[in-house]
């Protein structure tokens, strides 16, 4: 099974990255954008077919390694 | 006295804790990451440096290593520990200490002395300064940014858990002394049983007149009293 994991800054952590970008494609003449924010993102392969544990299996290395959870949150999706 | 230097990946500081602790007849053995049994020691030093690439987090997989199960038994039985710059970003990893270590507010990778304020002397690192001491040491950091809510700031100042904060030459503490944007210019803390310290700036680097300062050598001096 194949699952993505997606983790980002929480909205109250400055990401000074993701405000360089936005200040750099403003200057490039998008004006129309708001805000940025950079995150990191994972393709992860699993040896399991159940989704449900597959599911509990991705929960937990988020918690315990693809994530610091004091300053970011992370999102998971199951392909 | 009996120290242990862990060694990561990229480590790069790790030779230079060695001659400082040897300097003080501490007793030192380097221990490589992948050692399942950490040997007898009294102080556990985690040295500077971009253990991993400073890949996923810094200080991230090296928290993660197998070692680092010794050392947290280590800690919990009250064993000494101090991390400097990368390792201090180490303890953060595995919990440790509490809180964050950001990028720098400014985004630049800073290198250059600066002063520090001793604010907590009732622990095993700092018995041979004086509270309020004006030191100066050096930073070399990328992530010095030390982050928490503001509760758990408050409980660390409130428990007198911080150990050194940036400052001026003259002592002044204010954002203008603060290198990297760390919350109340926080550059290391202590655990709540004092014997855990995580600091920035370098010790080690400032251990011999002929390295233009001696004001690290107090902290290992503090190190040979306390026992």
């Amino acid at each position: 099974m194949k699952i993505s994991a997606t983790v980002t800054l929480k909205k109250e952590v400055l990401d000074p990255q993701g405000k360089v970008v936005s200040q750099t494609l403003k200057n490039m003449g998008y004006d129309s954008i708001v805000n940025v924010r950079q995150g990191k993102y994972f393709d992860i392969e699993l040896n399991e077919n159940d989704k449900e544990k597959a599911k509990k299996i991705a929960e937990e290395i988020c918690k315990k390694l693809l994530t610091n959870v004091v300053i970011e949150d992370y999102t998971i999706d199951l392909k | 006295m009996k120290s242990s230097v862990i060694v990561f990946p990229g480590s790069n500081c790790d030779r230079d804790v060695a001659v400082a602790l040897e300097k003080f007849q501490i007793k030192n053995q380097m221990v490589w990451h992948d050692e399942i049994n950490l040997p007898k020691s009294d102080l556990v030093v985690l040295p500077g440096g971009f253990s991993y690439g400073d890949y996923l987090r810094t200080g991230c997989i090296a928290s993660k290593s197998r070692i680092i199960n010794d050392v947290i038994k280590h800690a919990k039985n009250g064993g000494l520990v101090l991390g400097i710059c990368n390792g201090f970003q180490i303890l953060i990893e595995t919990g440790l200490l509490s809180g964050v270590l950001l990028r720098n507010k400014k985004l630049r990778f800073l290198s250059k002395n600066v002063f520090l304020k001793v604010i907590n002397v009732d622990n095993k690192f700092c018995l041979n300064y004086k509270k309020k001491d004006i030191i100066e040491l050096p930073i070399a950091h990328n992530e010095g940014n030390y982050f928490a809510s503001k509760e758990q700031i408050k409980k660390l100042e409130d428990k007198n858990l911080v150990a050194f904060k940036y400052c001026s030459e003259k002592g002044n503490i204010n954002k203008s002394t603060n290198p990297n944007g760390s919350s109340n210019n926080i550059a290391g803390i202590l655990n709540d049983q004092k014997n855990i310290l995580g600091i920035m700036p370098h010790p080690e680097r400032l251990i011999d007149p002929l390295l233009a300062g001696e004001d690290g050598s107090l902290m290992f001096k503090s190190l040979i009293k306390s026992l």
